[in-house]
């Protein structure tokens, strides 16, 4: 038994005839002949994200993600973002491979340029007093965004992202949606990836149970709530780190901190855990 | 027209016009020649740079009453950063910025990062005289007018996540001026040059005797800004329109300018508050030289 995948479950020689090695590799008797090799895709992320995070609150949405990209166990970039804005009413909050990340980032960017060729603008300060009529809600580059994974995975080569899409639709109205490397999509009043699905959405629906308190939310009570949630997984999530970027996005445009900090930490009742067990000292 | 083009009555009758990418014994290409008066009968258009930005501005002949004042815009965008426009054969020029837009994209595929207006004046130039290789293809209608801004401070490369090195990416000399506003015009034979101001269309005699008059030239002084570009752009339109005087026409106008300017690096439709401002005074600039000469 070896790591190649053509010597896993071989049909009985004497019953099937030998199997054709040509496609191999020369150390394993094949000829190498590009053509001939069957097509193969990356099918493991590399350098990684963890968690995104975000809630609605009455006229927009919070969303937040950590700076770290992970290699393997190793924090080796730290300062990494990964809230993505992407005009004046929609930010992509990226989880996952870093590289993929880039791509669907220029993909946006070129997505972008071509809706700005229609005549809408999005330019970082237009107001939005602006006639907007043309310009991308947060729902359709959600739509634009699904689209893509679905397609990727379908054709077995997916972009191993978990995706949370934030921001207002064209009706401005607050919009929050995931998609993920499968193509599933699915919308809440709150969202989180990762981690932050099992650490997070609990704490952010004790806020926001279900759409009808959404209108309640503050934008302060909302981002103080993320903050919250970006404590617990530091505190709980081994590739997530302390310094982290903070969007909120309301009818006003798109507010996108890259250099938060967590604070108030609690590390003091430390000092007086010794030991597993029977240990005093 | 400046350039030394002769009338082409000569070739009539020889058969060295009837194909394109033929020479004629005295080495011209007629057909490409035929083009260009093409775009002899085209709305005016020029561009000017200014100091600290381009302005793009056409002449919109209105054909017919029943046509949706400021709509169906001719004067296109490339990238962000970068502006089109065109006289002569509409569709043509249609089909110019189509190609601009694919090679700036490409460039972005490539290089990460917006193409810079002397590599998309480039190969539209190239694109441009392509067709006038082979006789299965006619030369293009159009003599665009290319404008543009590259960034002067540093662009992120696309799709970049992190701040990268504190060092300047490949190696930068300290104090060296980079980007700024640039301006170029491209003719059916895909020939281009860079100017300080580029007119074209019917009325391009009158339009470059009044951009000569400018101060565009940096070796000479003071270049003019943005927003007395725009009013100048818009002077000469009117100017270059008296000769068809009967025409009713609207001003197009875009301009663009650096990040820390009015239009914030991207090309844009110059604001209606400030294009109406512009109209005003070349009506009253007109009217005054009608003054002068009763």
């Amino acid at each position: 038994m070896n790591h190649l995948p053509q010597a896993w479950g071989r049909p009985r020689d004497d019953i099937y005839g030998h199997y054709n090695p040509a496609y191999l590799p020369s150390s394993h008797g094949g000829t190498q002949n590009p053509s001939a090799l069957p097509t193969t895709h990356t099918q493991s992320p590399i350098v990684t994200g963890t968690s995104v995070v975000a809630v609605k609150f009455q006229d927009g949405v919070v969303i937040a993600a950590d700076n770290l990209a992970s290699y393997g166990s190793l924090a080796r970039f730290t300062d990494v973002k990964r809230l993505k804005r992407f005009n004046r009413k929609a930010v992509v909050g990226f989880g996952g491979d870093v590289s993929d990340m880039q791509y669907i980032d220029r993909l946006l960017l070129s997505l972008d340029v071509e809706e700005n060729y229609g005549g809408a603008s999005s330019s970082p300060d237009d107001d939005a007093t602006k006639d907007d009529k043309s310009l991308m809600g947060a729902n359709n580059l959600h739509t634009y965004l699904s689209k893509v994974m679905y397609k990727r995975r379908s054709d077995f080569n997916p972009l191993w992202n978990a995706l949370l899409v934030a921001g207002i639709d064209d009706k401005n109205t607050p919009f929050l949606a995931s998609a993920d490397l499968l193509g599933t999509t699915y919308s809440a009043p709150t969202l989180a990836t990762g981690f932050g699905a099992h650490l997070a959405q609990p704490i952010l629906r004790t806020v926001v149970p279900d759409e009808s308190h959404v209108k309640d939310l503050t934008k302060e009570k909302a981002v103080e709530a993320v903050r919250e949630c970006m404590k617990v997984l530091f505190y709980r999530d081994a590739r997530s780190m302390p310094a982290y970027s903070l969007a909120v996005i309301d009818g006003k445009g798109v507010e996108l901190s890259t250099d938060e900090k967590l604070e108030g930490q609690s590390w003091a009742f430390a000092e007086t855990i010794r030991g597993y067990g029977t240990q005093t000292v | 027209d400046g350039t030394n083009r002769r009338a082409p009555q000569t070739s009539i009758g020889t058969g060295y016009d009837l194909s394109n990418s033929v020479f004629s014994p005295d080495g011209r290409n007629f057909q490409v020649e035929y083009a260009t008066k093409a775009v002899e009968n085209g709305g005016t258009a020029v561009g000017i740079r200014c100091k600290d930005g381009v302005v793009l501005a056409l002449e919109k002949i209105v054909t017919s009453k029943l046509l949706k004042k400021d709509a169906n815009k001719r004067i296109a965008t490339v990238d962000r950063n970068m502006g089109v426009v065109h006289s002569g054969l509409v569709p043509d020029g249609r089909h110019f910025v189509s190609r601009a837009r694919d090679e700036a994209s490409s460039w972005r595929g490539t290089y990460k990062a917006p193409i810079p207006a002397s590599a998309l004046a480039n190969r539209m130039g190239a694109y441009v005289q392509a067709y006038t290789l082979y006789n299965s293809v006619r030369p293009f209608g159009i003599t665009a007018i290319v404008g543009g801004y590259d960034a002067e401070t540093e662009v992120d490369v696309d799709g970049a996540v992190g701040s990268g090195p504190k060092m300047g990416s490949g190696g930068k000399t300290p104090g060296a001026k980079e980007g700024g506003p640039y301006l170029y015009m491209i003719e059916p034979s895909g020939l281009y040059w860079g100017y300080y101001g580029a007119a074209t269309g019917k009325g391009r005699q009158a339009a470059k005797a009044e951009l000569e008059k400018l101060n565009l030239d940096p070796s000479k002084g003071e270049v003019i800004g943005l927003e007395e570009g725009v009013k100048e752009a818009a002077r000469i339109i009117y100017a270059a329109h008296e000769d068809s005087k009967d025409k009713e026409f609207e001003l197009e106008m875009t301009w663009v300018s650096a990040v820390n300017g009015p239009t914030k690096g991207r090309h844009e439709e110059v604001p209606k508050e400030l294009r109406e401002e512009a109209e005003r005074l070349a009506k009253k600039a007109l009217e005054g030289e009608d003054d002068m000469e009763e």
